[in-house]
């Protein structure tokens, strides 16, 4: 089997916390063995792929083989700060607010 | 005219220009059915005040003989596209007070040709589902039911709210997106017609990002003429999409009625799955039989990668979808729950905004994307992505025109039955088009048959890159055959 192989891998308890935390989704302690079975399921499902020869095939970066598209380097919009943060749960002049981040 | 809502977005569309019926008639009818089937939850936002606005403005651009190519046609909109100052949610608590200042460019493309826009529509909660049970404001019922059964039934997903507005006459047709399958399963369960472009060929600008190497907006209509017409004015090349495709859009109309004979059409082996139901396996070989008597010749092919495509999509899908669903915050838009610094406001609003299979989807996507596994699982699947797109290529190099498959192992089931304990059940339902979003390439849904229990089943026609035309003048030929699926009235 080689080094990349996708079998047999299951989560504990501690890694759903830390994917949580990554994630940045709060996770209550009742809900973290459901989500580690719930895981778990999805990741035996994947564990199939590790039967695919996959020497020498490169990943696939486009669906649909096209260049990259260029485009001026120029202004084409500006001046809609108002429509920027209408939406905003909370803000002040234009500006984002969020909880003091620097101490 | 009797009833409005009956007629084919084609027939309304000529009678319009005729001026035999109005598209303020054509409007009101279409906003009372919308209001009678409020049972069904197929539409999250009724927006009849601007619907009848807009059909006020076609009217007189029809008067003056200016009607665009859906000039006064009622359409539902899913509610994954961005419409500008109208409530546009993905379903999700999280956005649901989101009232975008820009239009999505494949709405807007509607707009340009004189659509007439009904409202928005339910769908899974940023199309994350098979059978629209996901939404944040509750499923959606289909118009269906089994024989001498009330039990209420999905209409699929993710564009449940689509389909299930279609086939009810809610509407003259609708769009949808399909990342895995949310066009073409949710048309086959309702008895309509859905079609998945090529990826690249509508702009991705403006819609609520799931999956976005591939994610594809396309239209569901209740017929495959309807469907060619929409896809018409919903593609094209946007300069705001990257991977917006700089190609002509062809009349797809003109493609229905072309002649098949001596066209080759693949019956790929890999799809006859274990446990598939018998009428499953008679609904493919009817509809082979009827491409063969319209003149087009069986090929037996294979797509060894074929079972691989399900598990490859449950790894880049969600992994695309955690880094996508990153800019949910609580900062710049959205609901925000308060926490005593800004990680716990962050891991507060995300908890609070996404529902149950959102945060699953997330939480894999982060774990096959964290330092340490990226190569063992994402890495893997692009590799396999790569040898499922390539068992395409080898097909279609040998004169194949287009591959004809189920659209679904199953009709549709009962509202709560699925999924419950194990997510991968859910799952299983996108067997067969899953392939076509991890190739990149079109597929059409058609209404072929019905089950034992008199539901509707649809078949699926695979095509080459960019060749969309094929599989309406395909999907034409099944629909001639099979005739219409239309639901008995219960609402």
């Amino acid at each position: 089997m080689s080094s990349d192989s996708a079998t047999a891998a299951t989560v504990d308890a501690a890694t759903v916390r830390r994917i949580a935390h990554l994630a940045r989704i709060a996770v209550a302690e009742d809900e973290v063995s459901h989500l580690q079975g719930e895981l778990n399921a999805m990741l035996a499902f994947v564990a199939q792929l590790s039967e695919v020869e996959v020497a020498g095939v490169a990943p696939m970066t486009s669906v649909m083989p096209m260049k990259m598209k260029e485009r001026d380097d120029q202004v084409t919009d500006g001046e809609i700060a108002d429509a920027i943060v209408q939406n905003a749960p909370v803000s002040e002049e234009h500006f984002f607010l969020v909880p003091k981040v620097v101490e | 005219m009797s009833d409005p809502t009956a007629l084919t977005l084609a027939e309304a569309r000529d009678l319009l220009r005729a001026k035999k019926i109005s598209a303020a008639e054509l409007t009101d009818a279409h906003i009372a059915a919308v209001a009678q089937a409020r049972v069904l939850n197929a539409y999250v936002l009724e927006t009849p005040d601007k619907a009848r606005a807009m059909a006020k403005a076609s009217d007189a651009k029809l008067a003056k003989g200016e009607g665009g190519a859906l000039e006064g046609i009622p359409l539902g909109i899913k509610d994954l596209f961005c419409t500008d100052g109208v409530r546009t949610t993905a379903c999700s608590k999280i956005l649901e007070n989101f009232i975008p200042p820009y239009e999505s460019t494949v709405t807007a493309n509607l707009w340009r040709d004189g659509a007439v826009m009904l409202g928005k529509l339910n769908c899974d909660e940023f199309a994350m589902g098979s059978s629209n049970e996901t939404s944040a404001f509750g499923p959606v019922v289909s118009p269906w039911r089994r024989k001498g059964s009330d039990a209420k039934l999905v209409p699929g997903g993710s564009s449940g709210g689509s389909a299930s507005a279609v086939a009810a006459g809610l509407c003259l047709g609708a769009t949808a997106t399909d990342t895995g399958g949310s066009i073409r399963q949710p048309a086959a369960f309702t008895g309509t017609v859905g079609m998945k472009p090529t990826y690249g060929r509508c702009s991705r600008w403006g819609t609520v990002a799931f999956a976005s190497s591939l994610d594809q907006a396309g239209p569901i209509a209740r017929t495959v003429r309807d469907t060619a017409i929409l896809m018409r004015a919903m593609a094209g090349h946007d300069p705001k999409d990257t991977t917006s495709v700089d190609m002509p859009v062809p009349d797809y109309e003109a493609a229905l009625g072309k002649s098949i004979k001596g066209m080759k059409i693949g019956i790929p082996k890999e799809y006859r799955i274990d446990g598939m139901p018998a009428e499953i396996e008679k609904l493919w070989a009817q509809g082979a039989e009827w491409l063969k008597a319209a003149g087009a010749e069986m090929v037996d092919v294979s797509l060894p990668h074929t079972k691989y495509a399900l598990p490859a999509y449950y790894i880049v899908a969600p992994a695309e979808a955690s880094s996508n669903l990153a800019r949910y915050d609580g900062v710049r838009y959205g609901l925000r729950v308060p926490g005593h610094d800004i990680s716990e406001m962050y891991e507060n609003t995300r908890a609070a905004g996404f529902g149950k299979e959102v945060r699953r989807r997330i939480m894999i996507g982060t774990y096959v994307l964290s330092a340490g596994y990226y190569d063992a699982y994402y890495l893997r699947a692009q590799k396999v992505r790569t040898l499922i797109k390539r068992d395409f290529e080898e097909v279609f190099a040998t004169g194949i025109s287009a591959i004809l498959t189920p659209a679904t192992p199953s009709a549709a089931f009962g509202i709560g039955e699925k999924g419950g304990a194990d997510p991968v059940e859910m799952y299983l339902n996108d067997v067969f088009t899953v392939t076509v979003n991890m190739a990149g390439l079109p597929g059409i849904a058609v209404p072929a048959g019905s089950d034992g229990q008199g539901l509707p089943l649809g078949l699926q026609l695979i095509g080459k890159a960019f060749d969309e035309a094929s599989l309406f003048t395909l999907g034409g030929v099944i629909e001639d055959a099979a005739g219409k699926f239309t639901p008995a009235r219960w609402w």
